[in-house]
């Protein structure tokens, strides 16, 4: 152990007697931060996370300004355009110079000079790149119809079920059982032999289903907040039912529904390419990830770019929600200790 | 513990029962049948309505219906005059089961496998190129997976039959499709729990009773993150269900998928309400059986089961 | 009570560890200069409240720190050679053979899925050839000695099917199967009830006496050590800030930390009817005091206490204090009652024992 230190010479001042100053001690030095500015410092270490998000509202930005800036009418049909490779002005590059096997598909359909399709066109000669912006357009809608149920028809359901307790809960539980134990894309698919194919009811069979889930997680953590203190205090302090809800529940029960909601996104963009691709979603002309997709795997063997690039976009988007979704998942919860 | 499960049973019977009413009511609801077709001769339809029972009262045709699936009786398809739904379905099921089963094996063994290495390196480069890995599994739909195989491992490189069914060389394709979706889930699962495990205090107990990491893997972490795993078996039932329709449909597996999208766009309703009621028995018995497995390989359920 | 051990060579001697855990707001000192030695067959308390730093001692010995845990500079000598510098196969070589270590929730530190006669015979099975047969068989012995009676009956037996206290005594069994040399208790008794915990002491020093083992026991309680301990050291803020045998730690203290700490425990002998507790809070080791680290929450500080850190004082050959007031020109501080009474037994008692 250390030594003495005998030749220390030290001088009477140093001996006086200093009050102590227990509250000053109480200073602490690492920045004191708030749950949620915790989430948020955690999630912008996540470079995925913040790449995604940013994709996203890249994404986002360019298919909502394409509804006034199309390169062209996504359903134009001009037959002798049919399957045109991408061609980019006049840029020598290939793959986007507007040959296929050494030959200048533009020139020999007779397209004029000056008319360019970046990313080719399909079956009917319609431009490919408008057709994919609108599917984009149709499947962020679809996802943001999908996460208001879950917003709504699931965080309610979920609290009611949760803190009315006892039979209601029974009941609650035992109708998303019963929906639960028919896989949810075939309930979705009966809703929509029952209903025309189409938008509308493709959003309606999501919001049939897309709920359960949350409103399970939801009523799980319900059921735990409820036997927490402040919630029975604010009890016996005698507030309603909806003003606890908002004012204690909703907030504590954030990080769940954020989370959940950032799942619900992609598995509601899937939905819809599924229906659509199996012929039962959107009905032609209109384009959609699913349709595009669809259409594009007929032709796969021959021109693989039509199904390339909306696979590219759905696959794009797919991958920013998920990996939004994890981000937000590790910066909420407080297990995950990436420092 | 045989109480519990006949409750379970009970429940399962009476959730079977609920879907097989809505079922049928919403067929009864809808429009058309294939028999809506104008230039089919008056005569002719009512005698079809006749043959189908569908002249009778809806309530004698929901009794009727009921009976029939409880003694395994579907009805007959409209699509296929003269074929039963059970005998369609059993001559289908075959490939759908196999791809299913393999799927499934191979799905959550290399999940496993990728997402307790990813848990073991956790934040080094392996960590991130297997959660990637599993992101890209997760967010790829898996028709766009199934063509994309098909494209370049079928038809440019020729190494698999392109499609239909024929012999075990065929469903290798298909079933790499299907087992996407489950590797990935089971990855990220397990990587989740694997990570809980190993920063748990008897993993510590065990590095200080000299073990190496690998030993402390193979003995105390693997078991205790695997045993939760069973819990995703329900769910990612559910995925090889879904994808088997469209996968089947892209490499044409005359199997139970192909056949459910065939009968929705011929709206041969008995077929559909067969198979709706066939994937509802599947889901809700696999779920029952994860369950009830669950209690037998984690100790601790075991003995509470036990007890009561 | 302080029985006096042949001074012989320590068989672990810690010597000037710094350890730094990397945090996002920076490193945190959390080990601040700690030397200590372990002599054969001896048990050393080392007392401190949490976050003083003493689990983070331990886990350093065994080579089980935190993956963030940065080691600043010192080193740990085992038998002549430095833990700090082993490969990761001679440390595991080294644990739970010649160091072991029993651990503090006796509740979730045993493999869940596991029969504990396999957890107890593996450390027997890591380190020796034994066949697994007589590796059981070496397990039900172990587990007798240390109070699981039934243990041939219950070797298939999982860990939830044990109390708490009967877990505890799983650990420790596994924790000696091998006969180390030194075991490290991380506050073994902290998670058991009242009762449990003197059963579990008591069983400790059985089994030092049988296996003839040093030990190195953390505790947050003086009053679990003077039921166990030879020597103690007191951390505080990541140092040692006194150390001395037993009796002259609890009797004739120097440091005032020390004092507190002593104030704090209840004993038969208080006549105050409240228990007292030391103001304020451990100093945030992200940006350690300058001076004496306890000297905020000290009422006897001194100008010097705030600007530069004491020295080791030697108060008798086993014994130091880091601390102003031992300079040879510091004032004489009025003590607190309950330490005055303290020193009264120790001058009856031990000055003339020290004297012969």
């Amino acid at each position: 152990m250390a030594d003495t230190k005998e030749n220390l010479q030290l001088g009477p001042d140093a001996f006086k007697h200093v009050a102590t100053n227990t509250q000053a001690q109480e200073k602490i030095a690492a920045p004191s931060l708030t749950f949620s500015q915790d989430a948020i410092r955690r999630l912008k270490q996540n470079k995925f996370a913040l790449i995604s998000f940013w994709i996203l509202v890249i994404i986002g930005i360019v298919a909502l300004l394409s509804i006034w800036f199309s390169p062209a009418d996504p359903n134009r049909q001009h037959l002798a355009y049919t399957h045109l490779p991408p061609k980019w002005g006049n840029l020598n590059i290939p793959f986007i110079n507007g040959y296929r096997n050494g030959i200048d598909m533009y020139a020999k359909n007779g397209v004029p000079k000056g008319t360019y399709f970046f990313l080719g066109t399909d079956y009917l000669g319609r431009d490919m790149l408008s057709r994919v912006l609108v599917g984009t357009r149709v499947s962020l809608f679809i996802a943001l119809l999908a996460t208001f149920f879950d917003l709504t028809i699931g965080v309610f359901y979920g609290i009611i079920s949760g803190w009315k307790g006892g039979t209601t809960d029974t009941i609650m539980q035992r109708i998303i059982e019963i929906i639960s134990s028919v896989p949810n894309l075939i309930v979705v698919i009966l809703m929509l032999l029952v209903f025309k194919p189409g938008l509308t009811s493709i959003i309606l069979a999501i919001a049939m289903t897309g709920w359960v889930t949350m409103a399970r997680l939801v009523r799980a953590e319900t059921l735990q907040l409820k036997d927490q203190e402040f919630v029975l205090a604010a009890r016996t302090l005698g507030e309603s039912s909806t003003k606890i809800a908002f004012k204690h529940l909703i907030p504590n029960l954030s990080s769940t529904i954020i989370i959940q909601t950032m799942f619900t996104i992609p598995s509601a963009i899937f939905f819809e390419a599924f229906l659509s691709y199996i012929g039962i979603g959107l009905p032609a002309p209109t384009a959609s990830l699913g349709t595009l997709l669809s259409d594009g795997q007929k032709v796969l063997q021959i021109y693989p770019s039509e199904l390339v690039f909306p696979a590219v976009v759905i696959v794009v988007l797919m991958l920013a929600f998920n990996l939004l979704a994890d981000g937000l998942r590790d910066a909420f919860d407080p297990r995950s200790d990436n420092r | 513990m045989v109480k519990y499960v006949l409750k379970r049973i009970g429940y399962l019977l009476l959730t079977l029962f609920i879907v097989a009413s809505i079922t049928f009511f919403l067929m009864k609801l809808l429009p058309g049948t294939p028999f809506n077709n104008p230039k089919i001769p008056a005569a002719q339809i009512a005698i079809l309505r006749k043959q189908y029972g569908l002249d009778l009262p809806v309530w004698q045709q929901y009794l009727n219906y009921m009976v029939g699936i409880a003694h395994g009786d579907f009805g007959e398809s409209y699509q296929f005059a003269g074929q039963t739904v059970s005998y369609l379905i059993s001559t289908r099921i075959g490939p759908s089961l196999q791809l299913g089963v393999q799927a499934m094996i191979i799905g959550t063994l290399l999940g496993i496998l990728l997402g307790a290495i990813a848990a073991i390196r956790k934040n080094t480069w392996v960590d991130a190129t297997a959660t990637i890995f599993a992101i890209i599994g997760r967010s790829i739909p898996n028709f766009v997976f199934a063509a994309l195989l098909q494209f370049w491992l079928a038809y440019k490189w020729r190494l698999f039959p392109i499609a239909l069914w024929d012999g075990f060389s065929s469903s290798i394709l298909p079933t790499l499709a299907l087992a996407m979706a489950p590797l990935a889930n089971t990855a990220r699962f397990m990587r989740t729990e694997m990570v809980d495990v190993l920063s748990s205090d008897y993993i510590e107990l065990a590095k200080s009773k000299g073990e190496s990491q690998w030993q402390v893997v193979a003995k105390h972490a693997m078991r205790n993150s695997m045993i939760p795993i069973v819990t995703i078996i329900g769910p990612m039932a559910v995925d090889l269900m879904l994808g088997s329709l469209v996968v089947e449909n892209v490499f044409a597996i005359p199997g139970i998928g192909q056949q459910f999208v065939q009968s929705i766009t011929t709206n041969d309703y008995p077929v559909i309400m067969g198979l709706t009621m066939l994937y509802s028995v599947m889901l809700t018995v696999v779920i029952l059986i994860v369950d009830i497995l669950y209690g037998f390989i984690d100790p601790r359920i075991r003995l509470s089961g036990e007890g009561n | 009570m302080a029985t006096n051990k042949p001074a012989e060579e320590p068989i672990l001697s810690v010597k000037d560890l710094k350890i730094d855990f990397r945090t996002f707001a920076g490193p945190v000192h959390a080990i601040r200069d700690v030397s200590f030695d372990l002599k054969k067959g001896e048990t050393l308390a080392i007392v401190g409240e949490s976050g003083s730093g003493k689990s983070v001692t331990v886990r350093s010995i065994m080579g089980l720190l935190a993956n963030n845990a940065h080691i600043a500079s010192g080193q740990i000598m085992f038998h002549d050679a430095d833990i700090l510098k082993k490969t990761k196969r001679q440390l595991n070589a080294m644990r739970g053979n010649d160091i072991a270590m029993i651990f503090q929730d006796p509740m979730t530190s045993l493999d869940p899925t596991m029969p504990i006669g396999k957890q107890v015979a593996e450390p027997l099975r890591l380190h020796t050839n034994i066949s697994e047969k007589k590796a059981l068989a070496e397990a039900v012995r172990v587990l007798k000695l240390v109070g699981i009676q039934d243990a041939q009956e219950r070797l298939k037996d999982y860990p939830h099917q044990f109390s708490g206290g009967q877990r505890q005594r799983i650990v420790i069994a596994i924790a000696i199967i091998n006969h180390p040399q030194i075991l490290l208790a991380d506050e073994p008794t902290t998670a058991l009830d009242v009762t449990i915990q003197a059963q579990i002491i008591h069983l400790l020093k059985e089994i030092q006496e049988k296996i003839d083992t040093s030990i190195i026991f953390i505790t947050h309680d003086l009053g679990v050590v003077a039921g166990i301990a030879d020597r103690v050291a007191v951390m505080y803020a990541g140092k040692i800030i006194e150390y001395g045998t037993v009796d002259e730690i609890f009797y004739n203290a120097q440091h005032p930390y020390t004092w507190g700490l002593l104030e704090a425990m209840p004993t038969l002998e208080t006549n105050s009817d409240r228990l007292y507790a030391i103001p304020g809070t451990p100093p945030d080791l992200l940006d350690p005091p300058k001076g004496d680290a306890f000297a905020p929450r000290n009422p006897f500080a001194m100008q010097i206490d705030l600007e530069q850190q004491p020295p080791f004082f030697q108060v008798s050959p086993t014994h130091a204090a880091a601390t102003w007031l031992l300079y040879p020109g510091a004032p004489k501080v009025e003590l607190p009652p309950e330490i005055k009474r303290r020193r009264q037994i120790w001058e009856t008692q031990f000055a003339g024992k020290e004297a012969e």
